[in-house]
């Protein structure tokens, strides 16, 4: 069998913060990371591969600096990995990401036709969960989305069965290879590797492809291809429950007046002489 | 693992880097282990580099962007008292030419990534997140190589470079240094803040990527020896204050009253008005000089950096001494390899070549330095106040004559401190420095 898992590049969200004036994400010096969704998911396929064998290989999108996530993933145990880069790929959304990511693994399976396509179930820094669907629609892959586990792979029958995540509850489902899967962080802990492993790793090639390499469409592409305009992004204000009095001009003033209104309410007045009681 | 490097170097800070570079370059097969996600990560210092050091290991820096916050043309040292403050300050206009770069700001996370971007270009390997946890040894007593905390985590190697700073848990373990008491060691705070850069051109007037440096003694420590710090970045600004662990355990002060105390002095307050906090980073300093400098080779292993103590307590130089100790070490490793002898005979080679340099050298200059700052507590209490006062009676216009007012500032003084411990300080301190 052969598995791809894609893997996206993210801005550490930790550290990501949204410039209050132009209401876009500040991304200067802030460190990336592999989505770690994405990493879940290249752990469920080394996971089968150790179960059922196959050959992982790992698939990106995005700028030269990249590689640093195929890296990690070749570290952990994928047998291959294919960065997408190329100007034209720049500036895409879920629509152009998912044609493009299609692509890659119709040419991957040129070589060795790809049985299985995992990702995690969104990236940390879009969270829009569109670009493994759109993948699965676009291949004609059965879906399986927010994946738990996976109960069993027939590589004869070419079936599978996984828990997926539903609101309020599980479902289980079952259904006929090729297949996508996008994953939650429960359904596996990412590996750390070993030493030989990260060496070599380090040390590896990394494949480049280019549109023209996948067969794309340059319309189809990068912000060509992106019918999706942002039109405004913008922090939630906080809000903390409660009401408030102002201390500024007396503590005291203040005080009393949140403990005169609180011992209006009957209900509170009563209780708080039932706690006194019990605990005196 | 089967592979055999010619020399691991355990730790990719300054010290570290300087040596993979030199090495890397003469082509030997290098790698370097690095407990923090990427060289940086972990890493805190004052602030300042010299562009000497970097140049014998990268000449072309400045070319290869490396990533310089300020080109330091003033150095300003503040004596403070609760309320006053005396400052000493050198500008020259070589060093806006002739001596660019002399000394220059930096900030950690990216310099050493930097660092070392350039030492895997020259080739060496750099392995990051990974925790080097032993050293193997052969029946002998020969270090072989290192134990990490990865699966197979076994790395060979002809030569062990420890350059893995102060805190070693490493050193504990096997004992290649003594570990260091806390008399000799320093706990610095240090906080970045941020401002905009015309700001900063301002108040310290400055323009151009240009900056200043700041060092600040006196009350601020309460009586501890220590000393703070300001220094210039291109959009913040670094103020740090540091003082003896010992000391700081005496008296049971948290390091960040202190820092905030330093933020709230009249003299210090305007240089950092309405920054905003960007980052907090504490570390250790090894600021027990020369006599706390460990045997610094062994068969199989050399020690260099912080690892091995290398800082100048009075001029504030320790990337200085880690990049030449690196260097000096690489130098010797490569000399040893083209023998084919790594035992302690050969690698002795480098506690000569430090012995030759200003590291060693200066450090046995201010051999008595630290001593002179416990012994003269009174540096750090009543003579910032005394001398403060002093000046004060003198700058004071009213209509007392001058003579009386001069006499009041001698008293203001001797008051503070006496006569016999002021001639005791002057006695030490012109022997210690």
């Amino acid at each position: 069998m052969h598995f791809a898992v894609c893997i996206k590049q993210v801005p550490d969200t930790a550290e990501v913060k949204i410039d209050p004036e132009t209401n876009t994400l500040v991304r200067a010096g802030v460190e990336s990371m592999a989505n770690p969704y994405d990493i879940t998911a290249l752990e469920a396929a080394l996971g089968l591969k150790e179960k059922y064998g196959a050959r992982v290989t790992a698939l990106s999108m995005g700028p030269p600096q990249a590689d640093s996530v195929l890296r990690q993933a070749l570290s952990m145990g994928a047998d291959d990995a294919v960065l997408l880069c190329d100007r034209a790929f720049a500036g895409a959304d879920t629509l152009a990401t998912s044609y493009t990511l299609s692509k890659a693994i119709e040419t991957l399976g040129t070589v060795e036709p790809v049985d299985l396509v995992l990702c995690g179930k969104q990236a940390i820094d879009g969270d829009t969960a569109q670009t493994g669907p759109g993948i699965a629609a676009r291949l004609g892959l059965t879906q399986f989305t927010y994946v738990l586990d996976v109960e069993w792979l027939d590589p004869g029958k070419r079936r599978l069965q996984a828990r997926r995540k539903v609101e309020g509850g599980m479902e289980v489902i079952s259904g006929p290879l090729p297949a996508l899967l996008s994953v939650e962080l429960e359904m596996a802990t990412p590996r750390r590797a070993s030493l030989p492993m990260l060496i070599a790793s380090l040390r590896a090639e990394i494949k480049v492809w280019d549109a023209k390499a996948i067969g794309a469409r340059a319309d189809l592409v990068g912000i060509k291809g992106s019918p999706t305009w942002v039109k405004a992004i913008a922090s939630p204000q906080l809000h903390r429950a409660g009401p408030k009095w102002d201390a500024a001009e007396s503590v005291s003033a203040a005080v009393s007046a949140a403990l005169g209104e609180l011992f209006s309410d009957r209900d509170f007045e009563a209780g708080f002489a039932k706690g006194w009681k019990a605990e005196g | 693992m089967e592979e055999k490097f010619d020399a691991a170097i355990v730790g990719g800070g300054p010290a570290g880097i300087s040596a993979a570079c030199i090495l890397a370059k003469r082509g030997a097969k290098v790698i370097v282990i690095e407990r923090g996600e990427y060289p940086g990560a972990k890493n805190m210092f004052g602030g300042v580099l010299y562009g000497r050091a970097l140049g014998r290991i990268i000449p072309d820096y400045a070319q290869k962007n490396c990533p310089i916050e300020r080109n330091i043309v003033e150095s300003r040292v503040s004596y403070l008292s609760e309320e006053g403050s005396i400052s000493f300050s050198y500008r020259d206009q070589a060093f806006f030419e002739k001596l660019q770069n002399n000394a220059f700001t930096v900030g950690r996370a990216k310099f050493d990534r930097w660092f070392a971007d350039q030492a895997k270009g020259f080739g060496a390997l750099l392995v990051c997140s990974t925790v080097v946890t032993d050293l193997m040894k052969d029946g002998a007593g020969r270090v072989i190589g290192v134990k990490t905390d990865r699966a197979e985590g076994e790395v060979r190697a002809k030569v062990v470079l420890l350059a893995d700073g102060v805190n070693s848990p490493l050193a504990a373990k096997t004992g290649f240094r003594p570990e260091a008491r806390p008399g000799q060691i320093a706990l610095a705070v240090k906080e970045l803040i941020g401002l905009p850069e015309e700001v900063i051109d301002e108040r310290f007037g400055v323009s151009g990527a240009n900056g200043v440096t700041n060092e600040i003694l006196g009350s601020v420590t309460g009586g501890m020896n220590g000393v703070a710090f300001v220094y210039t970045n291109r959009r913040s600004v670094s103020i740090g204050i540091g003082a003896n662990l010992a000391d700081l355990a005496r008296q049971r002060v948290r390091p960040y009253e202190m820092l905030e105390r330093l933020k709230l002095h009249p003299a210090i307050e305007p240089l950092i008005k309405d920054g905003k906090p960007l980052e907090y980073l504490a570390h250790w300093v090894p600021e027990g000089g020369y006599d706390s400098v460990p045997k610094l080779f062994g068969d199989g292993f050399l020690i260099a950096g912080d690892s091995a103590m290398l800082f100048n307590a009075l001029h504030r130089e320790g990337s200085n001494l880690a990049m030449t100790s690196g260097r000096l070490a690489a130098e010797t490793i490569l000399e040893a390899l083209g023998k084919g002898d790594l035992s302690s005979a050969t690698l002795k080679g480098y506690s000569e070549r430090m012995k030759e340099s200003f590291v060693l050298k200066d450090l046995k200059t201010y051999r008595r330095f630290s001593s002179l700052l416990e012994t003269h507590g009174e540096l750090f209490s009543t003579l910032p106040k005394g001398a403060s006062e002093a000046l004060r009676q003198i700058l004071t216009v009213d209509e007392t004559p001058k003579k009386a007012r001069r006499q009041t500032a001698w008293e203001a003084l001797r008051g503070r401190v006496g006569l016999f411990r002021l001639l005791r300080l002057v006695f030490d301190a012109w022997r210690a420095v």
